[in-house]
């Protein structure tokens, strides 16, 4: 009994030495949002954002070994060629083979890591047919989204920071929660288009793990499937000036019901005066 | 002057001249090296005591220090842009370059003194003007630029109307027309005045790195002045060349700077490479090993250097072949890096080392170095970048790569040349504490930023969400911890000059084998009158 209560911890320290070494923590990362003294990527709650984090860890355990080896070798050098060690330097400086072995194998490591990244990238470039295009327009600070007509909105909103910690609701981390949030259906293929109105921001919700650039006179495109119901928070990522730290990406993922009824009460909440709704968004593939 | 006796021992019949004719009308390259790097010494404490603020502010969540995110960024700015242009490269380059580059060719100076000393005193001039840009206004109603070292329009344009960032373009103009002086002046030096023998394949590993530096610094810089210029113009006579209700477009910026700013990062780090490559083969008392391919390594590095920008501009909506082009081609980069870094391991291996001051600073460069390098690797890779882009993984990253790596070399070159510069010998044990507690400190401080970035935490934000308090504390004891080793430096310098221990002329024992160890400490005012005849050196 004893011997196995002690295997069991030896065998859950080193899990959590090398889930700290990997920068997996799976018990603190909770969805949308960071958690306190997390190590590792936000849980992923798309098909895209789950790749990027597998492909992750598998970098993380190439880079460690690497790390590792050069560490035993420096290690090595520390206590065997000390000069009390080791009092006659040896007179090597060529040795051919060595020299072709750290090129190639490096060569060899940088293929196994090419491969899984160009079908990534390719994956991410290439957008499915989208169910849904929202366009997202970055203002000095907060966000602005447009639904446009032809897929049951035909409004626009602003989205705020809330400011003060007393109207956050219970789910909204203090400089995370936005007074409107963007709220789109779980389960379709979302193609959100980024654009700025003055300087540059960046759109971002690591939760379905990609990063945009919103840059006047641009429009770009991102898309995702977010695969579970929730609200996944984001926060500018391209430096704005003052307010740079206070406008969020509050996204809330919601069932189809939910989403249909959002629609309707936002074509209410929202419903433009000055005839400026979208109608409809080119998709250009 | 021009009657100096024999090199070796001349210090004492050396006419000097006066305080003033020597210091400020110098032309001399040891003068203006020792010049650069007390320049280069003050600035980083400038720069350092900017970062200090940032850490303070970052300690906890919520604004405690700073009135408002702007101000803080402004520090951020400030930071970055000194410690690249006035702290490292100054020291690098100007310092220890100009110190030992001729020394180690057999050179008697510099082939442009005169040059030299306008190159060092444009450089002092455009830190001047940078620190004035700090107390003018910059965006509507607050003091410098906060627009991050990038200086990315349109945050640069109509982000900041007031006139603090045209004194930081003109800093960095004046800046780049130093560096683009000191840069020709070291190529014509190490191309035409090398002592008679002395092949380019024959020649020190640092005067190699310092080539292929001045090369960088003559191609990259010129870019980096246009783009500037473009901006100046944007902002101040209606042009439109990064504007797009004027045809322009911000990205064209991106590509410019990243042109030059790509480039820069090996400008930052090539000497660094040369300088711990004559430390570990001195300490191993081995030459070094693969020298060849240690040299063309780094010229390797800095001709992919020139075609990996991009990188750096994955979010910017670049096609699938773009990015896929600057994964590829910013991978390459890893190869000639890993060549070095096990060449250096391999020069150490069945080495008899010493584990002086400078030699623990070079090895803990080794391994620091190394784990900057993979964490390049993992954010080359344009499918995982798009996740930490903007995060604190990439400022861990260029950290360990440049404060861990180019700022180690500059303490690791600080003690072995030491008793070279100054004549004195600094106890060791001073240098070894220092690389202590600079190594705890700045990995405490640095290694959290991996977790922060990973978790979401975005670059230049001067309040987060609560969830990144705790690995912010202690980034923070680390930051102060790396601060305070300065402190030991500091008192080392002065302790040693306190104490006026003479030192040997080559302090280091049989594996110094450059030309600057046959040198009086410190060298005569003049030395190499007779041209030093190189035979052999061993590679």
């Amino acid at each position: 009994m004893r011997i196995e209560t002690g295997r069991r911890s030896v065998t859950a320290l080193s899990t959590a030495a090398v889930t700290l070494v990997l920068g997996i923590s799976e018990a603190f990362a909770a969805a949308g949002r960071p958690s306190p003294w997390e190590t590792g990527m936000q849980e992923m709650v798309t098909e895209l954002g789950q790749n990027v984090s597998n492909f992750h860890t598998y970098l993380v355990w190439l880079i460690t070994v690497i790390c590792v080896f050069v560490l035993a070798l420096l290690l090595v050098i520390v206590f065997r060629f000390n000069e009390n060690k080791n009092p006659v330097p040896s007179k090597t400086t060529h040795n051919s083979l060595l020299e072709v072995a750290w090129t190639i194998i490096p060569v060899l490591i940088l293929v196994a890591i090419a491969i899984p990244s160009f079908r990534l990238l390719r994956q991410q470039l290439v957008p499915p047919q989208a169910d849904l295009v929202v366009k997202v327009t970055g203002y000095s600070w907060y966000w602005g989204y447009e639904y446009p007509a032809d897929q049951g909105g035909g409004f626009k909103f602003d989205s705020n920071m809330i400011a003060d910690a007393k109207d956050l609701k219970p789910d909204q981390p203090r400089l995370l929660g936005a007074d409107n949030a963007m709220v789109v259906p779980v389960g379709k293929v979302v193609r959100v288009q980024v654009t700025s109105a003055d300087v540059m921001h960046s759109f971002t919700v690591p939760s379905f793990y990609f990063k945009v650039d919103a840059i006047p006179g641009r429009l770009n495109e991102v898309w995702f499937k977010a695969e579970k119901e929730g609200v996944y928070f984001g926060q500018c990522s391209e430096l704005c000036g003052n307010g740079h730290p206070y406008m969020p990406i509050e996204v809330r993922v919601v069932s189809e019901q939910q989403y249909a009824a959002w629609l309707t009460e936002a074509k209410q909440r929202y419903a433009s005066t000055d005839g400026s709704a979208p109608v409809k968004f080119a998709t250009a593939q | 002057m021009a009657h100096a006796a024999d090199a070796a021992h001349a210090d004492h019949h050396d006419h000097l001249p006066s305080f003033w004719r020597r210091w400020f009308y110098s032309t001399n390259h040891k003068d203006i090296g020792s010049l650069y790097l007390i320049f280069g010494f003050t600035a980083g404490i400038i720069g350092g005591l900017l970062s200090i603020g940032m850490r303070l502010e970052l300690q906890e969540p919520g604004l405690q220090y700073f009135s408002n995110p702007q101000a803080y960024n402004v520090f951020v700015t400030g930071h970055g842009l000194i410690m690249v242009f006035f702290m490292v490269m100054p020291t690098l380059i100007g310092g220890f370059g100009n110190w030992f580059i001729p020394i180690m060719i057999g050179a008697p100076d510099m082939a442009f003194p005169r040059m030299n000393n306008i190159s060092f005193w444009l450089t002092v001039s455009a830190f001047a003007l940078m620190l004035c840009s700090l107390f003018v206004e910059g965006a509507p109603g607050s003091l410098g630029f906060g627009g991050g070292w990038t200086v990315y329009p349109p945050l640069s344009t109509v982000g900041h109307p007031g006139p603090a960032l045209d004194f930081g373009i003109l800093a960095l103009h004046l800046a780049g027309a130093a560096s683009i002086l000191g840069a020709i002046n070291f190529i014509t030096t190490i191309l035409n005045m090398r002592a008679p023998g002395m092949t380019l394949h024959k020649m020190p590993l640092f005067a190699w790195a310092m080539l292929v530096t001045a090369f960088l610094l003559l191609l990259s810089l010129p870019v980096l002045a246009g783009a500037i210029t473009m901006l100046l113009t944007d902002r101040n006579f209606g042009t439109t060349f990064f504007d797009p209700s004027g045809g322009g477009d911000p990205v064209l910026y991106q590509h410019l700077f990243w042109f030059f700013g790509h480039p820069e990062v090996y400008i930052m780090i090539l000497p660094a490479f040369g300088i711990v490559s004559h430390i570990i083969s001195t300490f191993s008392k081995k030459p070094i090993f693969g020298y060849l391919g240690m040299a063309y390594a780094m010229v390797a590095i800095g001709v992919v250097g020139f075609v990996v920008w991009a990188h750096h501009m994955y979010t910017v909506g670049l096609s699938l072949q773009t990015q896929a082009y600057f994964v590829f081609a910013t991978m390459v980069i890893a190869v000639p890096t890993g060549v070095k870094i096990f060449s250096w391991i391999a020069t150490m291996w069945g080495g008899s080392i010493r584990f002086t001051a400078a030699m623990q600073w070079s090895v803990g460069f080794v391994f620091l170095f190394t784990v900057g390098g993979v964490t390049g690797v993992v954010l080359a890779n344009a499918p995982v970048d798009r996740y930490m882009h903007d995060t604190y993984y990439v400022v861990a990253h260029f950290h360990y790569v440049l404060s861990l790596g180019a700022v180690f070399v500059i303490f690791a070159g600080m003690y072995y040349w030491f008793p070279k510069i100054t004549g004195y010998i600094m106890p060791e044990w001073i240098g070894k504490l220092h690389f202590w507690v600079a190594f705890i400190g700045s990995n405490v401080l640095f290694f959290p930023m991996h977790f922060l970035g990973l978790s979401g935490m975005p670059r230049r934000y001067a309040d987060y969400p609560d969830a990144f308090a705790g690995w912010n504390m202690v980034s923070s004891i680390g930051g102060y911890v790396f601060f305070a080793g300065l402190f030991i430096f500091m008192f080392g310098v002065v302790y040693a000059f306190i104490r006026k221990e003479r030192a040997a002329d080559n302090p280091w024992g049989e594996g110094a084998t450059t030309l600057e160890w046959t040198l009086s400490s410190p060298p005569p005012f003049h030395q190499f009158e007779t041209l030093p005849r190189v035979v052999d050196t061993g590679h």
